[in-house]
């Protein structure tokens, strides 16, 4: 087995008796004080996360934008300096590769951020699609520690520490700027449903902003949270996960991305597949799944109705928000219909679910 | 912080012994590797169990782990409270988070189980 990957911030998740995983090759910590008081300390107050797995990739040169049209599903020709743009990248059959965000610096340079388990495989595959344009791509995660403060009180507690008047800083928009003194890049985004902020660091900076964000936010109640209740958050406001509700396997489309899918792009790569699903009639659709019987669906659970197989569990879990069994379920189309009841296979069990939105947790 | 009156499980179960009745449950390691239990799945009374074998799960937010039989019986008596506040797992393991009560058929398969001062060099050793 190959040593685990370790972030600048592994003695602070020691020194808080995190419990420690394997997540993609990364030794990080998968909970702190417990899964559901870190998962209802972000809905109700802010959470401090170290995502410094996640990749960072820097894309700069005279035909940048060509090369991202190119590259991913998302138009990224109206992004403007200072915004942020979501989008699938796919395979040529409409696979996909991964989801990223692409933060625009400048009309020829933009900084694409990555799933941490997929960042070598993007950014080999980016390279390989870079070669017919003038673009120059590079891998800047080692540059780069990420912390994700967010919850309702993230604002008001960021705002202590930096000069950047953060009010200012709308929904997917980045800005430059100092906390506790440090250069970093802050951006008004996250993968919770919640408010909040994910920030840009040097790694050497990342301890010290780590133990000052937790130390200002105290009378707030700020927590660190692991990755368990990451996945609870972020599945709750049915942000996809890759490996569970996207991969190779399942196009954005099914994914219920399509938003995200401009086919009036001229080109893009996966556009002639994506095209055709949509033309022939997409053949499986994300929905949510609510728990009747008793049971927790779980990824990769088969979904039979009247016995028969018709898709599977992408994600599903307790929901500490809702106080429900719920999960997100790729099936059939033309089974997705609101209210359905199907079986979950629970260990060769059938138990009782129905559709209902997938769209489990917004917050107010 | 082990019960000394209880036998003690490798797979960190705990059964506690009134005669012919056994109780089951999971210890305070398991509880605390596992994290926030959040559902019990158990068998209904009246049904079978074997000992070394799965009789029913124990799941948190992350993890679906089987509960193993240290005794073959029938169960006489179900913790219907624990289905309802699996929390109890993790609140009270050996108190209020039992799990199910069987008739013994027989006792012989405890003398494989561990003392709790056994178990807790063995949870020592584990850690390693």
């Amino acid at each position: 087995m190959t040593e685990l990957k370790r972030t600048p911030l592994y003695e602070e998740h020691l020194g808080a008796k995190a419990k420690l995983i394997d997540f993609g090759g990364w030794e990080m910590p998968v909970q702190y004080a417990g899964v559901i008081d870190e998962h209802h300390a972000v809905r109700t107050k802010a959470g401090l996360f170290d995502v410094s797995h996640m990749g960072e990739i820097d894309v700069n040169g005279k035909e940048a934008l060509a090369f991202l049209q190119m590259l991913i599903t998302n138009d990224v020709s109206n992004l403007v300096d200072g915004r942020i743009l979501y989008s699938p990248m796919c395979y040529p059959n409409g696979g996909i590769v991964d989801d990223l965000l692409v933060y625009r610096y400048g009309p020829e340079h933009y900084f694409i951020v990555v799933n941490a388990s997929n960042s070598d495989k993007d950014y080999a595959w980016m390279v390989e699609q870079a070669k017919e344009f003038e673009v120059s791509v590079e891998n800047l995660s080692e540059q780069y520690a990420q912390l994700a403060l967010q919850g309702p009180l993230a604002e008001i507690i960021l705002q202590r520490i930096t000069n950047i008047n953060l009010a200012q800083i709308r929904y997917y928009a980045f800005a430059h700027g100092e906390v506790d003194g440090v250069s970093c890049l802050i951006s008004r985004t996250g993968y919770t449903g919640e408010d909040g902020f994910e920030i840009y660091v040097s790694p050497q900076f990342a301890r010290q902003l780590w133990q000052k964000i937790l130390e200002i936010g105290t009378p707030e109640g700020i927590q660190p949270i692991g990755l368990g209740a990451r996945d609870t958050l972020r599945f709750e406001a049915r942000l996809p996960l890759y490996g569970n509700e996207l991969g190779p396997e399942i196009s954005p489309l099914e994914a219920g991305l399509g938003i995200f899918v401009k086919l009036d792009k001229i080109a893009f790569i996966g556009k002639d597949a994506l095209l055709t699903q949509k033309e022939q009639g997409i053949p499986r659709k994300l929905v949510g799944l609510e728990m009747i019987g008793r049971g927790i669906a779980r990824s990769h659970y088969p979904l039979q109705k009247d016995g028969e197989e018709i898709g599977f569990v992408t994600s599903g879990s307790f929901s500490p928000t809702l106080n429900k069994n719920i999960a997100l379920g790729l099936i059939r189309s033309d089974l997705a219909v609101q209210e359905a009841v199907l079986d979950v296979m629970i260990r060769g069990k059938a138990v009782q679910a129905k559709i209902v939105p997938s769209l489990f947790y917004k917050r107010g | 912080m082990n019960p000394v009156d209880l036998k003690y499980s490798k797979e960190h179960e705990y059964a506690r012994v009134d005669g012919n009745i056994v109780t089951f449950g999971i210890t305070d390691h398991a509880q605390e590797s596992l994290g926030d239990v959040v559902f019990v799945e158990l068998p209904d009374e009246g049904a079978t169990v074997t000992a070394g074998k799965s009789y029913g799960t124990v799941e948190s937010v992350k993890a679906v782990s089987d509960i193993i039989a240290s005794v073959s019986g029938k169960v006489v008596e179900v913790n219907t409270q624990v289905m309802d506040s699996p929390d109890l797992l993790n609140s009270d393991p050996y108190g209020e988070g039992w799990l199910i009560k069987v008739e013994a058929d027989d006792l012989t398969a405890l003398d494989s189980m561990m003392s709790a001062g056994e178990y807790e060099t063995f949870l020592a050793q584990e850690e390693h």
